[in-house]
């Protein structure tokens, strides 16, 4: 039995040692059941799993190969021969058992023939007695040697004892072969339960099928978990040709893929990133994943989580690439999808924030300048005031270190004026209040008067040129305010940077421009117009700068020229208020061009009766026919007689007009530097308009000069030492000056006849009440107009010496009301206020009303906003404003001005 | 209470009224005016404020209910109010006004509620303490005493 069992042992082993050899079989069953073209036996749990054999392509032939010298496919391998082995072991620890028991069973059999044979031991001497095993069981008979051995005293001791009874003998040999036969049936028995068991042994060392079995089941399961999945895998070789594919939707056959790389079978986008990216994986030797977007034409865009690992063969030497790639491309679009909206989410906010910041900030700013606008209006007035009184007090009798301080004082005071108004004047620009008047004008008038003031206050030796092309029509409609300032800006710019040769404009009719705007009509003329100078000229550098508020080409420019930097700024709004555009060139140590184009509309010049009002330039009342189709003037310093000709004409005619209102007592004391002069001086209010005008000739031939001064401060910056010819700077109180010189000797006369008459126009009871009762306690009564309508009849009814004007009311504003009254105080008729629609009572006074010989005092008062701002007020013939609310203090100021 | 405290009481009362910005100078302007040819100027002046706003609050609460709110209509209005109350001294309806008339600038319906109501309440501020001042100088006259004039010093 023993030796049996050893051979039992040996077959086990040899079993072991074949089952290195299976691998080959394994390799081939996996093959198989890989393979396209059969389809695999469905294992027992998978049989309702229905499985398309066709997605899967590889090459057989190398596919075992790989299998074989592969890491992966060696560790498959080993795998399931760990766990054939692990049955196997299994199965012989069961055989042991058994076997074990079937030892325990034999000894139990042979303890109990021990047992007969000692009771029979004198039959010992029978071979035939002897187990079948016991030739071949050496143990056995040891161990019955040695039993007979011990046995042979008994023996003999019972062979004495025995009887020879034939019947005994014969009983006992009976009941010994029952005995022996009972053994022997055990004994087959036996034997024929081994060989069972070795049956079933057999039986269980099948190890090829049950792998396959296995193989089958992982197969299968493979299958399952793939079927729908929309992954692609593959294997690749080193120069990245396909071995092996597997692929849901394949739209390429076997013939098309294998053996062949990415490149060649795909083209598009994509296509070669994935190819680098496997190459890299394969130099790097280490897997990783990448998100890759194709463009191919096989499938269009679609979006592949790649994972992609080095493939080992047992060498450790790269043989290839392992690939799987998962179809992401909803998922990406998605995340995309996300990630963008986030963005937008977070630009938005970005946005949102930077848009409360800018309004913030604009806000601020807004609040910034409105302060600005009102803190330089409430500066102007009473600077207006100081300067005023410094010039007065000019006009005294000083000594040549007082007048010296003095006129530091004035100028210093100028150029405070200046810079507020330019403020005012950008804020005004920048906020959008600046509104655009059109009126006809004559371009021609414009640029001569513009070069005529220049030339008035000219201290240097340069020619003042005006050119003007026969195409530029003689009457356009525009803003002519805005352009003289523009222009007196540029010239006195120009004449401030050239000590020698020409400074000079020139206007030309040019065609529409790229940038103008489709809304112009065709009626508008787009005019060019140059301001030249030959002066210091603008480095290029500086060019850019140029027209930014406050700056200056340089520090050294500034220093040595002054200025307040805003001049150009300012220009440049205005032009591009107008629609039109800025530009300059420069030449260094040659000059400066600036240029504005700017659209106009074309006037017809034959309605003269009516643009005399709106004219602010009042040459056409001059008796110079040809001064309107005039294209060149020419203007030198020091030469008195272009100025002295049409001088006391010019004087005489304009006196009515703001724009003339320069008082006597500036013209003598800005030329006059003589005491006697200021003598002469206080003589001259005395005489009157004419007597002075005439004497002031005498005096100083430059008297074109105050004709220029109200045009607008152009010569302010320029003069140190001529004092007070530019000081008529559109400061209220200058003006007012002269209006005092004016009308004072008018109201010497009035005042003892009767009291003065004044007018209150305004709309709110409230402020009617308060102003009449400041009124009154100042002595003097006031009638009252509810509107500018109430107003102009009051005025036409009776003749007032002074209109206090609120601006904004309804029906007729003040600003309206006041240039109608204008109108009709140079006119001598309403045919304006009629046009305006304004509804004016018609009485007896009609027929002998005469124009008013005198210009009516109208002050403005204003609630002190951006849109009621005193360049308004005095744009459209105010002669000064108050701001409101009203004040005994400014009221007394205001009587004191125009009434005492 | 006797006269010199009234007298007292409505100084202070009428210097907490400038401090707090509820008056500004403009008011002291009415107060000169006041003589013995025109007693009641101020009372006169202030009830005429009174009536007026009365009236105009109420057409800008009626103009800016409106479906469509017509700013050309609104916008003098305030400029009216505005007026009035800088003639006045009133200064924190002004103020509350020129905030107004910016945003009837920009056409800005719900602002202009707000700043309605702001208004409103700035005139009721202003009209019940110019009361209560008038009530304190009735009293004094009453009494047979004598307004205090103000100083200027503030």
């Amino acid at each position: 039995m023993v030796c049996e069992m050893e051979t039992d042992q040996t077959e086990e082993m040899d079993v072991e040692v074949l089952s290195s050899m299976w691998p080959e079989d394994v390799g081939t069953q996996a093959d198989n059941q890989f393979n396209v073209e059969k389809p695999a036996g469905d294992s027992d749990t998978l049989k309702e799993v229905d499985i398309a054999e066709k997605r899967t392509m590889a090459d057989l032939k190398r596919l075992p190969e790989l299998l074989n010298t592969t890491d992966q496919g060696s560790s498959q391998l080993t795998n399931l021969v760990r766990q054939w082995e692990y049955m196997q072991d299994h199965a012989v620890r069961l055989l042991r058992e058994e076997l074990k028991i079937l030892t325990k069973q034999r000894e139990e059999a042979e303890a109990k023939e021990l047992k007969i044979i000692e009771e029979h031991n004198f039959e010992t001497e029978e071979p035939e007695n002897v187990p079948v095993l016991d030739e071949t069981s050496h143990l056995f008979r040891r161990f019955r040697q040695k039993k007979r051995d011990e046995l042979v005293d008994s023996k003999r001791v019972v062979i004495d004892e025995e009887f020879d009874t034939v019947a005994y003998w014969k009983q006992k040999a009976l009941s010994l072969e029952k005995m022996l036969e009972a053994s022997t049936e055990r004994e087959r028995r036996l034997i024929e339960k081994l060989n069972e068991s070795l049956k079933t042994m057999e039986s269980h060392s099948a190890p090829v099928e049950e792998l396959t079995q296995n193989l089958k089941r992982a197969e299968g399961f493979l299958h399952f978990i793939l079927q729908n999945a929309p992954i692609v895998m593959g294997h690749q070789d080193k120069d990245l040709r396909y071995l092996f594919i597997y692929n849901k939707f394949p739209s390429l056959r076997e013939q098309d893929i294998l053996g062949k790389t990415d490149v060649e079978i795909f083209h598009g986008g994509g296509v070669k990133e994935s190819q680098d990216f496997k190459r890299e994986v394969l130099e790097k030797g280490k897997a990783s994943k990448r998100e890759i977007t194709f463009e191919t034409d096989l499938f269009g865009s679609k979006t592949f989580l790649i994972y992609v690992e080095p493939v080992y063969n047992k060498a450790r030497e790269k043989i290839g690439i392992n690939y799987m790639g998962m179809e992401v491309t909803d998922q990406v679009r998605k995340r995309e999808k996300m990630a963008k909206l986030r963005e937008d989410n977070a630009v938005r906010k970005a946005m949102e924030s930077e848009l409360t910041k800018t309004i913030h900030i604009t806000e601020e700013t807004m609040r910034a300048k409105q302060m600005l606008a009102t803190m330089s209006h409430e500066i102007r007035s009473p600077l207006s005031g100081v300067v005023g009184m410094a010039e007065i007090l000019s006009t005294t009798k000083l000594d040549k270190e007082q007048r010296q301080l003095l006129n530091v004082m004035i100028s210093s005071g100028d150029l405070v004026l200046q810079l507020i108004n330019d403020i005012l004047d950008l804020s005004k620009v920048e906020s959008g209040v600046m509104k655009l008047e059109a009126t006809k004008f004559r371009p021609r008038e414009v640029v001569k008067h513009v070069l005529q003031t220049a030339a008035a206050s000219l201290k240097k030796d340069l020619t003042l040129e005006g050119n003007i092309a026969d195409e530029v029509p003689i009457l356009v409609v525009g803003d002519v305010l805005r352009i003289r300032q523009i222009l007196t800006n540029l010239i006195s710019n120009a004449i401030k940077f050239t000590h020698q040769g020409k400074v000079g404009i020139k206007l030309k009719v040019i065609s529409e421009p790229s940038f103008a705007s489709e809304e112009q009509n065709e009626t508008s003329v787009w005019i060019c117009c140059d301001v030249y100078d030959t002066g210091i000229g603008i480095p290029e550098n500086a060019l850019p700068c140029l027209f930014k508020k406050y700056m200056q080409a340089s520090a050294d420019h500034a220093r040595k020229y002054g200025g307040t930097g805003l001049g150009l700024a300012i220009c440049k709004q205005l032009v591009e208020l107008m629609g039109g555009q800025l530009t300059v060139t420069s030449q260094v140590n040659a000059g400066s061009t600036f240029t504005f184009i700017l659209p106009y509309k074309v006037a017809t010049s034959d309605d003269h009766s009516d643009d005399q009002e709106e004219f602010s330039d009042m040459v056409d009342h001059q008796p110079e026919p040809d001064d309107t189709t005039e294209g060149y003037f020419q203007f030198k310093p020091l030469l008195g007689s272009i100025y002295s000709n049409g001088g006391p004409v010019i004087g005489n005619n304009f006196l009515p007009h703001k724009v003339m209102l320069t008082s006597p007592v500036r013209i003598i004391n800005g030329f006059g530097a003589e005491p006697s002069n200021n003598t002469g001086q206080s003589e001259t209010v005395q005489v009157g308009n004419g007597g002075y005008m005439d004497e002031t000739r005498q005096n100083c031939p430059e008297s074109g000069h105050e004709y220029g001064n109200g045009n607008g401060g152009c010569s302010s910056k320029e003069s140190e030492s001529c004092s007070s010819s530019q000081a008529s700077s559109e400061g209220g109180v200058l003006e007012m000056e002269s209006e005092i010189t004016v009308s004072s000797s008018k109201e010497e006369e009035k005042t003892e006849t009767s009291k003065p008459k004044i007018l209150l126009v305004e709309d709110n009871k409230i402020n009617i009440m308060v102003a009449k009762s400041m009124m009154k306690q100042l002595g003097y009564t006031m009638d009252i107009a509810n509107n500018g309508v109430e107003a102009i009849n009051a005025v036409k009814e009776s003749s007032f010496d002074l209109v206090l004007m609120d601006v904004c009311m309804p029906v007729l504003d003040g600003l309206k009301a006041t240039r109608l009254i204008r109108s009709y105080e140079e006119s001598g008729n309403w045919d304006a206020a009629l046009e305006a629609g304004v509804d004016i009572k018609t009485s007896e006074n009609d027929q002998t009303c005469v124009p008013p010989t005198n210009r009516l005092p109208i002050v403005a008062m204003t609630a002190n906003t951006l849109a009621e701002s005193s360049e308004e007020c005095y744009a459209n013939g105010m002669d000064s404003f108050i701001s409101k609310p009203v004040t005994l203090q400014k009221l007394k100021e205001c009587i004191q001005q125009y009434l005492q | 209470m006797d006269l010199v405290q009234m007298q007292k009481s409505l100084q202070d009362y009428t210097k907490s009224l400038f401090l707090e910005g509820v008056l500004d100078s403009q008011f002291l302007q009415l107060q000169q005016l006041q003589d013995e040819s025109n007693p009641d100027f101020v009372s006169q002046v202030v009830t005429l404020f009174f009536q007026d706003s009365d009236r105009i609050l109420n057409d800008l609460s009626l103009s800016l209910d409106q479906q469509v709110v017509d700013f050309k209509k609104v916008d003098p209005h305030v400029h009216q109010l505005k007026g009035s109350s800088s003639s006045i001294g009133a200064q924190r309806v002004k103020n509350a006004c020129v905030v107004f008339r910016n945003f009837c600038e920009q056409q800005n319906v719900e602002a202009c509620h707000r700043c309605l109501q702001q208004v409103k309440q700035e005139y009721y501020l202003v009209k019940n303490r110019l009361e209560t001042l008038f009530k304190l100088e009735q009293q004094i006259v009453a009494s047979g005493g004598m307004i205090p004039a103000m100083e200027l010093g503030f």
